[in-house]
């Protein structure tokens, strides 16, 4: 595999929703919310801003962060949980907008888990295709106005974009990946866009408690790297207290484990690339980094990157 | 004499959380509020090490550890 981690964007929009604000309209309080998830606020976008347009700002500030030019891209991978059901998929405006007309652009239809697969699969396609933008949007407030959610599920989510540009050069060389699905407890958590979203707490939170870790020990035993020595742990920012076990369950130190789900809350796919473009800004520390993700389906995955 | 299924599962149960267990060995354990969506996965962690087993991710189904009578019936089933 020679594949690299070139460059990161992202975009999040400018309302901000405070737990008080979301506390009121479902009966809860500021204070709950932040002890279950140890999220304080999240962006909710305009309602006239499509997936397509959060995918294309994070797109933008991605290509123009790598100081790469559109049209050097030779794949536009796209993944989102939350754009509107039909077809065609939101890759297809995005390409026209980046002005891509003869590039192949593919949508990856999933929630959460949507970054990861994205690196990964572009990891293993960069030979054919040079420089691969992966984009994560998500408009999940438009899940939660079309539907009356339980309080556990509707405080959760918020809504942003990420990009990343896999390559053939780079900054970090990716070592070892891995992807997953099950779709055992696929019913678990779903949404159908004709009912609210469906979300087994107890069961999603036991099974991203196993599975992350276990996957991100995968990958590392794969690139014969000890956990000891990870410089930074990027996963799937859902919640702090699950943020909290992966980094127990891997005896890493908290410090190395990202976390801005208290400023986004849960982005579904979105949250990986957009907590990749923060770190990527923070001067990062040297080392190894990993990159976990887990969502509906069930699918999740890791990778290793120097 | 070794210490029962039971004992063993209440004294499992008691590192996870700090509220009263309950006497009724089927109540629920989530909807009592004794256990919930993070301390599950403490749970389960705790009856591996404590019984020696490993949990399946296919057997990763909050049913099977609703009340201290389903885990002592998962455990008494993993042999």
């Amino acid at each position: 595999m020679s594949a690299y981690l070139d460059s990161f964007g992202f975009h999040v929009p400018e309302r901000v929703v405070s737990n008080a604000e979301l506390a009121q309209r479902v009966g809860c309080t500021a204070e709950w919310i932040e002890s279950v998830s140890g999220i304080r606020e999240r962006r909710w976008a305009a309602q006239e801003t499509s997936v397509v347009d959060l995918a294309e700002s994070a797109a933008r500030d991605c290509l123009a962060r790598a100081n790469v030019d559109p049209s050097t891209v030779g794949l536009l991978i796209v993944a989102s949980g939350s754009a509107p059901p039909g077809f065609p998929a939101p890759t297809a405006e995005l390409a026209h907008r980046l002005g891509l007309n003869l590039t192949p652009a593919i949508d990856l239809p999933m929630a959460s888990a949507g970054s990861i697969f994205g690196l990964v699969l572009a990891s293993q396609l960069t030979d054919t295709y040079g420089n691969i933008l992966v984009v994560a949007a998500e408009k999940m407030s438009a899940i939660i106005e079309a539907h009356p959610m339980e309080q556990n599920t509707a405080v959760l989510f918020g809504d942003g974009a990420g990009a990343a540009i896999v390559s053939t050069s780079g900054i970090r060389k990716l070592l070892k990946t891995a992807i997953h699905t099950d779709g055992q407890f696929r019913a678990d958590l779903a949404y159908d866009w004709k009912s609210a979203l469906q979300m087994n707490g107890l069961s999603v939170i036991l099974q991203a408690s196993r599975k992350l870790p276990t996957v991100i020990s995968e990958v590392l035993a794969a690139a014969e790297i000890p956990a000891s020595q990870i410089a930074t742990v990027l996963v799937h920012q859902a919640n702090q207290n699950l943020l909290v076990r992966v980094g127990k369950a891997l005896q890493v130190a908290p410090e190395k484990i990202y976390s801005n789900v208290a400023r986004y809350g849960n982005t579904s796919s979105a949250s990986l690339l957009i907590a990749a473009a923060e770190w990527s800004r923070q001067n990062p520390p040297p080392g190894p980094v990993v990159f976990a993700g887990f969502g509906a389906g069930l699918h999740w995955g890791a990778l290793v990157a120097e | 004499m070794p210490d029962s299924i039971h004992d063993r599962v209440l004294k499992t149960l008691k590192t996870v959380t700090t509220q009263p267990l309950p006497t009724d060995t089927d109540e629920s354990l989530f909807e009592s509020g004794l256990l919930d969506s993070f301390a599950l996965p403490d749970l389960v962690t705790a009856l591996e090490q404590e019984f020696q087993i490993k949990v399946p991710d296919s057997d990763l189904n909050p049913r099977k550890f609703d009340s201290i009578s389903r885990i002592e019936s998962y455990i008494a089933a993993k042999g």
